[in-house]
């Protein structure tokens, strides 16, 4: 019998010390990065205290090239190196006079948006950039009103460039944001933004009159990417703000930081996704009208014949960052799904704020299999955050390295973060 | 006799003190009200803003500065580049026309002497005199 309970006592202390260690390690690993990850990722710090990290992108040779939103020392772009190999930037060169958002590499050629402009810049055969100060202007005299600014870039394989030009707008009011004011149908705004633009870039100089207007009726798009499996742009658009501090007497303040989702699309050429006129109710699971356009929360008007999402996300997270995961290096379950960087929000005050996250959303031919998971999670610094101004980090860019890991970039603390897929629990 | 008047003198001092005390305290609570379902929203709980958006009302020039320019601010809302402690602001200040001059007053009172702000009150006259200046 002692020897019965001698063995219980020893197992459940085998126990209770596994348990305990286990504990240790997964804060252990919580800590390293900052972040929290599922079993078997690690986040090591890349680089931080960059400055307003918006956008970034990987180049063959590991060199992380990062787009700032204000000029850091004069200069708009950064380009990371880790000369010794032990996962820390080690050096860095800055160029470009101009902030901005949208940066990506494609066939030898670094493209990178300031508000209203894309340049490009070559690589020479030692993968270094050829024309720091004098890069070529692709596209030039976009809109630049201040709101919903960025320009953020994709390619596909054709030698066409999509840049995103979001409206200067919340809902097209004729004062924006302003109680009362009418929206204005047809929107003015959207014949030089609210939308996807198409250009070449095989072509100087480009302005409006040699762009095309890819898809239409996106407030705010920050994050998209080509999906090579589809062959298709995806976007995630910012939907709009303000439901019930515009319009109290129809919305609550409760509905309002739910309402509307943040959209996720297939963008195919000539789509319409309905903005200003409509937004997308996630508990209806349609499309209304909204209230500046004779809408009451449950009419759909014309909105019944706008695209759909393919997922909605929670309302006012700001998806800022789309990346499809075309390594292996993350495991089968990963392969060709969605990771959406979610800045964060402001609009569900006095409610607690949501976002501040990395998701990850399954893939299957080109279309959402499942549920979002939070991917990564702690960047706003934990159960203390409470206000936008708080947040430690906020989540603004990804970007996938030839060896299968994937970047976060952070546009408040500055921070780069690397996640490898180690298998250790 | 003399004495008496200095007494009188001192007393109404500081009377009129403890009224303009007690009137400040009121306007104070009475503009966190308006704060809360109007201002709110976009300036947060705490009054720091949202970075790149929506500027804080933390100690800046524009709130603890000429009260002339901070009411019409919100008669006429605010649609400018404007730069604070080196960060810039996206979004426009919509205008808050439909607010009366006492509550104009008391929440621009509020936000000066909370967050770790503290200012003069903003008196509904003084509303009064630019809300007829600017012809609203």
């Amino acid at each position: 019998m002692r020897r019965i309970i001698t063995s219980v006592v020893f197992l459940f202390a085998v126990t209770f010390t596994a348990c305990a260690n286990d504990s240790t390690k997964n804060k252990q690993a919580a800590i390293a990065g900052g972040l929290k990850l599922p079993p078997g990722f690690k986040a090591t710090v890349v680089a931080d205290k960059l400055g307003k990290a918006r956008h970034l992108v990987v180049n063959s040779n590991g060199d992380i090239y990062v787009k700032l939103e204000r000029l850091k020392d004069g200069k708009g772009i950064l380009r990371l190196r880790d000369t010794n190999g032990d996962g820390v930037a080690d050096e860095t060169f800055a160029f470009a006079n101009y902030a901005g958002t949208g940066i990506a590499i494609k066939n030898g050629y670094l493209y990178s948006s300031s508000n209203s402009e894309v340049y490009r810049y070559k690589f020479n055969a030692k993968n270094e950039i050829e024309n720091p100060d004098n890069p070529d202007v692709i596209i030039k005299g976009l809109v630049d009103k201040r709101q919903h600014a960025s320009k953020s870039l994709v390619l596909d394989d054709k030698g066409n460039i999509y840049v995103t030009i979001g409206a200067p707008s919340n809902a097209c009011q004729e004062t924006d944001r302003t109680a009362g004011s009418p929206g204005q149908t047809p929107c003015p705004i959207l014949e030089t933004a609210g939308g996807v633009w198409l250009f070449r870039t095989d072509k100087l100089n480009q302005t409006y009159a040699e762009g095309i207007r890819y898809v239409t009726g996106l407030r705010n798009v920050v994050g998209l990417d080509w999906n090579y499996s589809m062959n298709e742009l995806y976007v995630t658009q910012h939907g709009r703000d303000q439901l019930s501090q515009l319009n109290p007497t129809q919305y609550s303040v409760e509905q309002n930081a739910e309402l509307p989702a943040e959209e996720f699309f297939m963008a195919k050429k000539g789509m319409d996704f309905g903005w200003p006129y409509c937004y997308y109710d996630p508990i209806q699971k349609k499309k209304v009208l909204g209230p500046e356009y004779g809408g009451d929360g449950k009419t759909e008007g014309q909105c019944g014949t706008k695209e759909k999402p393919l997922y909605a996300f929670p309302a006012h997270w700001a998806p800022n960052a789309l990346l499809f995961y075309t390594g292996t290096k993350f495991g089968e379950k990963y392969k060709n799904g969605a990771f959406i960087a979610f800045h964060g929000s402001w609009n569900r005050a006095p409610l607690k704020q949501g976002g501040y996250n990395v998701v990850f959303v399954p893939m299957k031919d080109g279309k959402p299999s499942g549920e979002h998971e939070i991917f990564a999670d702690d960047f706003a610094g934990g159960e203390e955050f409470l206000t936008p101004a708080k947040a430690q980090h906020r989540p603004c860019g990804l970007a996938m390295g030839t060896d299968g890991s994937m970047y976060i970039s952070d546009d408040q603390g500055g921070t780069i973060w690397k996640i490898t897929y180690t298998g250790e629990k | 006799m003399k004495k008496s008047l200095i007494v009188l003198l001192i007393a109404v001092i500081a009377f009129s003190f403890s009224t303009q005390q007690q009137d400040i305290k009121a306007s104070i609570q009475r503009g966190k009200k308006i704060y809360e379902s109007t201002c709110l929203a976009c300036h947060q709980p705490d009054g720091a803003g949202v970075p790149r958006m929506n500027p804080p009302l933390i100690k800046t020039k524009n709130v603890l500065g000429d009260k002339s320019k901070l009411i019409r601010t919100i008669l006429m809302g605010l649609d400018e580049e404007m730069e604070i402690n080196g960060e810039v602001y996206s979004n426009p200040m919509p205008s808050q026309p439909h607010l009366k001059d006492q509550e104009v007053g008391d929440v621009l009172t509020y936000i000066r002497n909370s967050f770790g702000n503290k200012a003069s009150m903003v008196t509904t006259a003084e509303v009064k005199a630019i809300r007829a200046k600017i012809k609203l």
